[in-house]
């Protein structure tokens, strides 16, 4: 195994002796040594990795260093950090001695990729026994050369010792020497997100944390604030040509024919064509884009697929249902029956687009042994195969190895690149660099669904709410899967005649409140167009959740105005978990909140009234209360949100200062959504293709962001990815209420939208 | 085809290319300098930043031809681990970054305006970073960071 020491790099790269390129995150300073394979895949790499040998998750180096074997990826919000600090605090090793490796699908085991906010909550948790599991083994072993009892063994910084004679100690890395722990875990028997490990081993209790739950600095920021460390679009392999890809004109057509001519004059331009799946090639990336330009395609003339966006509601309204589902509490039907009101309102939500910083960019070597795959995909190990079944080959023979892109925040475009670049390199026999122009990476990325949502409340004489039905009707979110691993999931695979599992689902609330009679229920439709279709339909951070919780956390604030409560009050009143509601207070005390009765925190300077919105959550455990402050002139219906305080409890927090900052981007991220994003769409095709036709938000919007962290050492971790995300839109439409008495119900919360409102 | 000399992170490189190619793929693909960012090849997004005599401007819009001559600098030449400009050491301590796609445009934006600016108030600096685009919505710490690094220049 070679190692090449970078002196200057704090994420390091190591050439094995296979060649594969390694990248581990380095927590140490500049002369250790680096991060390894694991010690169960042997020297070739050959042998499969296992999840039940515990060399697959860590190794302990003759130096002393701690790798881990990530087998999702961090984004940089810092989740390797955080699996770090687990495995830190569980063997008692120092921080400077964690490198992490991540997202190698032939060094890590698929743990899912980034998905769901799940990395601290599955793969911390089965971080936290590996590491657990890991010290058990090393202190059996430290008893046995030791002559004691493992009772008798303490741990500082990697060196076992005995209590009271310090003098008689062994090392953590004399004890591997070198050869792996060489010992099993149990698992259950998943792959993916769920995967969990099992041992005898029992991880430390919450009051024994030195590192969990301290702000330690991540590992990647250095290298990106320097440019010292290559992104995904910097790799170049020997006899690289450049790629780009071409879309039809109208969403839907086919390739009649191409006149190769028309590129001629371009120096070293080439044709790439399988059916319908059409770009060019050049060995220098401007001639490909040039030759991408000009490139003459004769189009099928197809019948423009999609309705006019102004009609986009009603057909969601009228369509068909592909699928339903829902749940029943209580009897709704007979407390509307009974009830002496009822308040019924409706709301519109717009298609999104991840439109990701960087289109999606890739680089593919297609060798008949084998081939490699460097990729920005958040699910690496499902753009595996997503690879093999593009190229009809087994799923053992591609190598995908992830490398830092531009932001994935759910199912965006960089698994569809890789497919593309793929592809293309099977075409013509070089590896191949595929990177989207502007108008792929808004225009053409999956987008997050449309919908439409119906809520009714029925209250009694006296004003209490007796029943709450929430109907939400919209376009599936994984109409294209939230992963690429099937190839008719992927743009390359779709366009080549594969089709995908095209599962038709939708979301309702997540909530505690306490209604008591309560339906919620959803219908899904089928999409505008099947197949490769520039509104095709995925994941998108928080699937689904800024859409229903609009809704429905607007609908909430409609019924507590409509029975003249404090909307906090009532949420709290509707709530009986202790949690929830601190999370509320906590926000509305940071915010300034003023508790009473409709439109006493309303003001006016001229044409500028200021509101407050208050909207909260739940995912998947975890616990968010939002209050966003707004200033909306009434007169242009310009919006401005000066400030957002958010309340969140999600358990047992690792890393307080990842955490806020992660909350803070989300937050952000969140007000975009809130405030401009739409795509916008003509019956050809999306019009939306850059940064002007798809605003999002400027840092003069930037807000001032309160956060209050609510720790829970004693609970379980649970997701922080997404969370704050998912009830902002419904607090700044709160707000804007506030400021001018009208309800908005629909997306975005845009001077267009609330002019319209009011 | 013609050639141009240009003078990069002081160091200078003679290249081939078409008068209008842009300078981004000159330093990406002809020099292998990638801290320059393809975003949107439009000027509308600024991951393509670099700096020309000292000015920054969207390396994805500006004709190679134009930059011929002129000195031109890369993250890489702002500054490094060992020799940090004041914004990267603000960047690093506040862990601005999380993607980091576009920090190379903030970055290179922000250390050009406070060389001319000193004392920026906090709407100067937000007006001088307007355009710029930051998809994980990192904003309110590159705020923080522009305003520690300004505090450090004055």
């Amino acid at each position: 195994m070679n190692a090449n020491t970078d002196m200057s790099l704090s994420r390091r790269v190591m050439l094995q002796g296979t060649g594969a390129l390694v990248v581990a995150f380095s927590m140490g300073g500049t002369t250790e040594v680096l991060g390894q394979a694991p010690a169960s895949m042997g020297a070739t790499g050959a042998a499969k990795l296992h999840p039940t040998d515990l060399d697959s998750w860590l190794s302990i180096a003759r130096d002393g260093k701690v790798t881990l074997f990530f087998g999702k990826i961090d984004g940089g919000q810092g989740t390797d950090l955080a699996m770090g600090q687990i495995v830190a605090e569980e063997l008692d090793v120092p921080m400077s001695s964690i490198n992490i490796v991540q997202g190698d699908t032939a060094l890590t085991v698929n743990q899912g990729g980034a998905s769901g906010s799940t990395g601290v909550r599955f793969a911390g948790a089965a971080f936290r026994q590996a590491g657990a599991e890991a010290r058990r083994v090393l202190l059996m072993r430290a008893a046995e050369r030791l002559g004691v009892a493992t009772d008798r063994l303490t741990v500082t910084d990697g060196v076992v010792s005995v209590i009271g004679n310090p003098a008689k100690k062994i090392s953590y890395a004399e004890i591997i020497d070198g050869k792996g722990f060489q010992s099993k875990i149990g698992w259950n028997d998943e792959y993916g997100n769920p995967l969990a490990l099992t041992s005898p081993a029992k991880p430390k209790t919450h009051d024994q944390y030195k590192i969990v739950g301290t702000p330690q600095k991540r590992m990647d920021v250095a290298g990106k604030v320097f440019g010292t460390t290559p992104w995904v679009g910097d790799i170049r392999v020997e006899g690289m040509v450049h790629g780009r890809m071409i879309r039809p004109p109208v969403a839907g057509a086919s390739v009649v024919s191409v006149d190769e001519s028309s590129i001629a004059h371009i120096p070293g331009a080439q044709v790439v064509r399988k059916g319908d799946f059409i770009g060019v090639v050049a060995p220098k990336e401007w001639n490909a884009i040039k030759a991408a330009q000009v490139l003459r395609v004769t189009w099928s003339d197809v019948k423009a697929p999609f309705v006019e966006m102004n009609n986009l509601y009603t057909h969601i309204r009228n369509a068909p249902a592909s699928n339903r589902g829902g749940d029943d509490r209580g009897q709704v039907d007979a407390a509307f029956a009974r009830a002496a009101r009822v308040i019924t309102a409706e709301y519109e939500f717009p298609f999104q687009s991840h439109a990701s910083m960087g289109p999606g960019v890739a680089v593919a070597d297609v060798r008949p042994e084998g081939v490699k795959v460097w990729t920005g995909t958040q699910k690496p190990h499902f753009a595996a195969s997503g690879v093999a079944g593009c190229l009809g080959i087994p799923a053992d023979k591609v190598h995908a190895v992830w490398v830092a892109g531009s932001g994935c925040y759910g199912r965006n475009d960089a698994g569809d690149v890789t497919m593309d670049a793929a592809v293309m390199s099977q075409i013509v026999g070089k590896p191949v660099r595929v990177q989207y122009m502007r108008h792929e990476g808004t225009g053409w990325d999956p987008k997050a669904p449309a919908s439409i949502h119906r809520a009714r409340a029925a209250l009694d004489e006296n004003g209490n709410l007796i029943a709450f039905d929430f109907y939400s009707k919209g376009f599936s979110r994984v109409e294209t899967n939230s992963s690429e691993g099937r190839a008719g999931d992927t743009l390359a695979g779709m366009l080549l005649g594969q089709k995908g599992a095209r599962q038709q689902a939708f979301n309702n609330p997540e909530n505690a409140y306490t209604f008591a009679n309560r339906r919620l229920s959803w219908e899904t439709i089928g999409p505008l167009l099947e197949g490769a279709s520039p509104l095709r339909t995925s994941h998108m951070r928080d699937p689904l959740g800024p859409q229903v919780h609009f809704a429905s956390e607007s609908f909430v604030d409609e019924i507590a105005f409509a029975v003249k409560t404090d909307p906090v009050e009532f949420r709290i009143k509707n709530l009986t978990n202790q949690r929830d509601i601190a999370a509320l207070k906590a926000a509305a005390e940071r915010a300034g909140w003023k508790y009473g009765p409709h439109g006493t925190r309303r003001s006016r300077r001229g044409d500028v009234a200021t509101g407050q919105g208050v909207a909260y959550a739940r995912r998947n455990g975890t616990i968010v209360a939002l209050v966003a402050d707004v200033e909306v002139n009434t007169r242009t219906g310009a919006i401005r949100v000066p400030k957002i305080t958010c309340a969140h409890d999600c358990g047992l927090i690792v890393n307080p200062e990842t955490l806020k900052l992660t909350l803070e981007g989300s937050i952000v991220q969140g007000l975009s959504r809130a405030i401009h994003e739409e795509v916008r769409f003509d019956s050809k095709t999306v019009t939306s293709v850059d940064w002007l036709t798809y605003p999002i938000v400027d840092i003069q919007e930037a807000p001032q962001v309160e956060i209050i962290l609510i720790n829970h050492p004693e609970l379980e971790s649970t997701g922080a990815g997404e969370s704050a995300m998912r009830p902002l839109v419904g607090a700044v439409a709160n707000a804007v209420f506030e400021a001018t008495g009208k309800r908005l119900r629909r997306a975005p919360v845009n001077p267009a939208n609330i002019l319209q409102s009011i | 085809m013609p050639q141009y000399t240009l003078r990069v992170d002081g160091r200078a490189h003679t290249i081939e290319a078409d008068a209008d190619m842009p300078l981004l793929y000159a330093l990406r693909d002809d020099l292998g300098m990638d801290n320059p960012h393809f975003g949107c090849g439009l000027s509308q997004c600024g991951a393509c930043t670099v700096h020309i005599n000292g000015r920054a401007v969207r390396s994805c819009s500006t004709p190679v031809s134009e930059a011929a001559g002129q000195t031109v600098t890369t993250l890489n030449g702002l500054g490094t681990p060992d020799k940090p400009h004041p914004v990267q050491k603000a960047f690093l301590e506040e862990q601005v970054p999380q993607c980091g796609y576009c920090i190379n445009g903030w970055v290179m934006t922000a250390a050009a305006f406070l060389d001319t600016k000193k004392k920026p108030t906090d709407a100067e600096i937000k007006q001088a970073l307007a355009g710029l685009k930051c998809r994980c919505g990192t904003h309110t710490a590159i705020l923080r960071a522009v305003r520690r690094a300004a505090d450090s220049m004055a």
